[in-house]
């Protein structure tokens, strides 16, 4: 299908989502029991005050209204104010972001540096003794509780060893760097303060490794399904009948090929990174989106958790795109009638 | 038919090979016996199971190393015994002293890498020689086998090619090193029947020139009898008749190879009606005893429940057959 | 290869079963997982019998005491007894998990089969539907739901559940559209057979084998879930023993005693584990690759 008419549908698809999830928040915020006026206001406000802000959040309003006024605050970017913090939800989520951000992508190249080879090595020695012990860990990886193992990450590298600090972008004290990306890393870097980036560094390890170790398995398992489904593949046979070694037409072939519809899951894989990192933020008081909605969630601040879901539900579907279009540059085999 | 008297490219020898499985292991291969001379085309005919693609992957151990198990029996080309080769001297030999050619030209490439790209891999792994060098020979190969713009296929994508066009290439490839052995496993099955005719008159064409054994794998009599010098007739991973072409097809001794024949268009008088093979191929887990064919054989008899061995009919040597019923004349 | 059973008569039952034993005997990741849920379910149905003390007993004399013969798991800020409230907590757990995956299974399946047999407006909307339930990251959704309706374990099923479905419906709507085309269906049909007795008898049958695949490899995340939702508080409440939530509260006393939080998140990482490698054998057993390539 022609590129402009794919980007057109999937513009469409992607508003058609916005409004389904706004829709969906509206109605779960409104489904809170209890009087979000009475809330803001507090106990022992007279009646004629809460009415006051009952009116002035248009809480008063017939429903459709209100979810009107909801949906053009959203095109203007509005995602309400968080009750807890006074500040646009907006502001917040934006303020916190590049913390998530950093710590997923850092925790997506370890997951990836280790999950590939994994995968490779599993299917190359499909149900041998390293296929099972890498699937072993590739479950494991899976299987357990991404703030559990922070926890103990906690105790261990930091409350025994000393090795790590036990929480936090940067130590007590320092300064961040001049916002640039965002990235504490980089920014630090560019700064030319290697201090701060080590430091920095040292903070990132432990909340990295731990999402890297419950993602790692995701990438291993789908590198490993997309290399068996390679390597029974006819043109691999052609290969190995021309003479080409076991390991060429390994990496050189088989891999490359499996990588082309990977790419959707590892895509993904960022995707679900980015609210994965929810608790393990919280488990290391990382500054980020993630503890920003846990926090918003323990004092019932649905702006600020719908704003969230909207946010991420957005990002999520531009991802999604995004793949989509990148898929059509690396298959050549895609945009032809076949 | 030129017939050499020197060392064969191919010689099996009593060679079995099975398969571990659930319960019995699938007796792929039982004893079978066959050469290839330098230069000669050779057919190996059966229907599925018969254990003739096995033979082909065989060849070139291009089956899964841990997925089967030699029995009895050696396999040498070239004089080297395939069986115990490292997989150094496999690197060597594949392709350059001994080519394959498959039965889908669809799926045999690369489908994300260009033409060009995956047939200068072959060359330079195989000639040493450099990128524009073996570029030169690339396009020159595709030339010979009457492709009209090389240039042009070496650029495209597998998949902007044709069946036929695709098969070329892969026999270009696979004469690019000028091999003594050429072993094509079905290679126009998945072809239209037009372009069948094609392909394989090319193959012949080339393999003449240069001097090339073929060993030729096919389930279809016909294109048989139109190209090969000699043929094995195989059935439940056994030989049961060999022969020069002319003398299996005009004279066929087995009542398999009868069957075959007698299915086919060209070989029946017309008003005659065309014959099927009654009954289905026995479980290559579970073979009987006796005679695999025993139980769809329109002959059977008493005798038959011993297996029979496969004897040369009339003193020749390179003619023989497996069965008890006497030797059939022509009238 | 692997050998097929005899092609000319059906396999009887105890053949297909000794065939599935020996499949499962090859494997020995499988056979741990059907192991590792064999011990889960056997706490999960005899805590009570298993467990050495009452789960909510206090017993502030021995409060956050190491593990010890008595103690196996050590004690919690009240005094009470981790491993029994570990035990208990399975049912908490693994009892959402299991609930979670068999309903979303179940109800989704059933929504796809319709979606996809009768079509049209409704099979329409119900996709468009789902695609937007699919769009939203569903930890995010779960939590703003369960927090929405209140903390308690039912609405946390409940939200899990709700967010669970949308793949199911896919999934077996994909089934149903290919299945309609297929000869059979087109022939029963021509014999007049009605909407319901085409999704009763073909649809649904058929479809049953990615779904089930799909079911066992949802049940160990749902468990994940379950103890997400449970450590940030939402699921059940004090002083039912939940994995999450006794890993949340040992957090705060996790330096000095270590116990607290290892043994409630081991046992999640041990069941979840357990489930998982379970439905990767399922799985694998279903998937055409491994039969006779």
């Amino acid at each position: 299908m022609a590129f402009l008419t794919l980007l057109r549908k999937r513009l469409f698809g992607l508003v058609l989502v916005v409004f389904g999830v706004s829709l969906i928040t509206f109605a779960i915020s409104h489904l809170i029991p209890g009087d979000p006026a009475r809330l803001i206001a507090g106990d022992r406000a007279s009646d004629a005050l809460v009415a006051g802000i009952r009116h002035q959040l248009g809480l008063d309003l017939p429903l459709y209204h209100q979810y009107g006024r909801y949906l053009i605050d959203l095109m203007h970017g509005d995602l309400g104010t968080s009750i807890r913090t006074s500040r646009p939800v907006l502001e917040d989520l934006q303020a916190f972001f590049p913390a998530t951000l950093e710590l997923a992508l850092v925790a997506l190249a370890l997951a990836i540096l280790v999950g590939v080879p994994l995968g490779v090595l599993s299917a190359v020695y499909h149900n041998r003794a390293i296929d099972q012990i890498a699937r072993t860990l590739a479950v494991t990886g899976i299987s357990t509780p991404a703030f559990w193992l922070g926890l103990g990450a906690i105790v261990l590298f930091y409350g025994h060893l000393g090795w790590l600090p036990g929480g936090g972008r940067l130590s007590e004290g320092l300064a961040p760097p001049p916002t640039i990306s965002g990235f504490y890393l980089i920014d630090s870097l560019l700064a030319g303060d290697v201090n701060l980036f080590l430091d920095a560094l040292e903070h990132l390890i432990l909340p990295a490794a731990t999402l890297g170790f419950v993602t790692l398995g995701v990438v291993a398992r789908q590198i490993r399904s997309a290399m068996l489904d390679q390597l029974s593949e006819d043109y691999i046979r052609t290969a190995r009948a021309y003479g080409l070694s076991k390991w060429t037409v390994i990496l050189r072939h088989a891999l490359p090929n499996a990588l082309i519809p990977s790419v959707t899951v590892l895509g993904l894989t960022l995707g679900d990174l980015l609210y994965g990192a929810v608790l393990t933020e919280t488990v290391f008081a990382w500054p980020g989106m993630g503890a920003y909605v846990v926090k918003s969630i323990q004092s019932l601040d649905f702006p600020a958790v719908m704003g969230f879901a909207i946010l991420v539900s957005f990002i999520y579907v531009l991802l999604n795109m995004a793949i989509d279009l990148l898929y059509r540059v690396i298959d050549p085999r895609i945009g032809e009638v076949n | 038919m030129t017939m050499h008297s020197s060392t064969p490219v191919l010689t099996i020898n009593n060679l079995s090979l099975e398969f571990p499985a659930y319960k019995n292991n699938v007796k792929a291969l039982n004893g079978v016996s066959l050469h290839v001379n330098p230069g000669e085309i050779v057919g190996v005919v059966g229907e599925s199971g018969s254990g003739k693609s096995v033979t082909a992957m065989l060849t070139m151990r291009l089956l899964p190393e841990r997925s089967y198990r030699i029995t009895e029996g050696s396999l040498s080309m070239l004089n080297r015994d395939m069986l115990a080769a490292s997989e150094k001297e496999l690197l060597q030999i594949r392709g350059r002293d001994a080519a394959m050619i498959f039965q889908e030209p669809m799926t045999a490439l690369n489908p994300t890498r260009r033409i060009g790209r995956q047939m200068l891999d072959v060359i330079i792994h195989h000639q040493k020689i450099s990128a524009s060098d073996a570029r030169q020979k690339a396009i020159a190969l595709l030339r010979d086998m009457h492709i009209a713009s090389p240039e042009q296929v070496l650029e495209s994508y597998p998949f902007e090619l044709s069946g036929g066009m695709r098969q070329r290439v892969m026999i270009a490839l696979a004469f690019s090193c000028e091999p003594q052995l050429l072993i094509a496993d079905e290679p126009t099955t998945a072809l239209d029947v037009t372009v069948q005719r094609q392909v394989l008159l090319l193959l012949r064409e080339k393999a003449r020139q240069k001097g090339t054994a073929i060993l030729l794998i096919t389930h279809d009599m016909a294109l048989v009898s139109q190209f090969c010098d000699r043929v094995y007739v195989m059935y439940t991973g056994a030989v049961v008749e060999q022969g020069c072409t002319n003398e299996v097809m005009g004279n066929p001794q087995h009542p398999y190879t009868q069957g075959l024949l007698s299915g086919l268009p060209e070989m029946v008088e017309p008003g005659h009606p065309l014959m099927t093979i009654p009954g289905q191929v026995p479980n290559l887990a579970s073979l009987p005893v006796g005679c695999t064919f025993e139980e769809r054989c329109p002959h059977s008899m008493p005798v038959c429940a011993k297996r029979p061995n496969l004897v040369s009919i009339n003193g020749n040597d390179q003619r023989k057959s497996a069965c008890w019923l006497p030797v059939k004349e022509l009238s | 290869m692997s050998a097929t059973l005899t092609a000319s008569r059906r396999p009887r039952w105890s053949e297909k079963l000794a065939y599935l034993a020996y499949q499962i005997r090859r494997s020995p990741l499988t056979m741990a997982g059907l192991a590792i849920t064999f011990i889960v379910l056997l706490c999960m149905v005899f805590a009570p019998w298993l467990a050495s003390h009452a789960p909510n007993a206090l017993n502030l004399a021995e409060r956050l005491a190491p593990p010890s013969a008595e103690h196996w798991f050590g004690t919690d800020e009240v005094g009470r007894d981790l491993f029994s409230r570990v035990l208990f907590g399975s049912q908490q757990s693994v009892g959402v998990g299991l609930f979670v995956a068999f309903a979303s299974c179940f109800i989704g399946g059933l929504l796809g089969c319709f979606s996809g047999v009768i079509g049209g407006r409704f099979d329409a909307l119900i996709m468009r539907l789902m695609d937007i339930m699919l769009s939203v990251p569903s930890l995010v959704l779960i939590m703003a739901l369960a927090a929405a309706l209140g903390a308690s374990l039912f609405n946390a099923m409940l939200a899990i559940t709700l967010v669970r479905i949308p793949s199911y419906v896919r999934l077996a709507r994909g089934q149903a559209l290919s299945i309609r085309q297929m000869g059979y269906v087109k022939a029963a049909q021509t014999f007049g057979a009605g909407r319901w007795h085409m999704v009763h008898w073909h649809v649904a049958r058929n479809a049953m084998p990615p779904l089930l695949v799909q079911l066992s490899l949802d049940i160990g995340s749902a468990i994940l879930m379950a103890s997400a939702l449970g450590f940030i508080g939402l699921g059940a409440q004090q002083p039912t023993a939940e994995w999450g939530a006794m890993v949340a509260t040992g957090r705060n006393y996790i330096l000095d005693n270590w116990w607290y939080s290892t043994f409630p998140g081991l046992a999640i990482l041990i069941t979840a584990t357990g489930f998982n490698l379970l439905g990767d054998g399922v799985r694998d057993l279903l998937d055409p690759r491994q039969q006779g390539k």
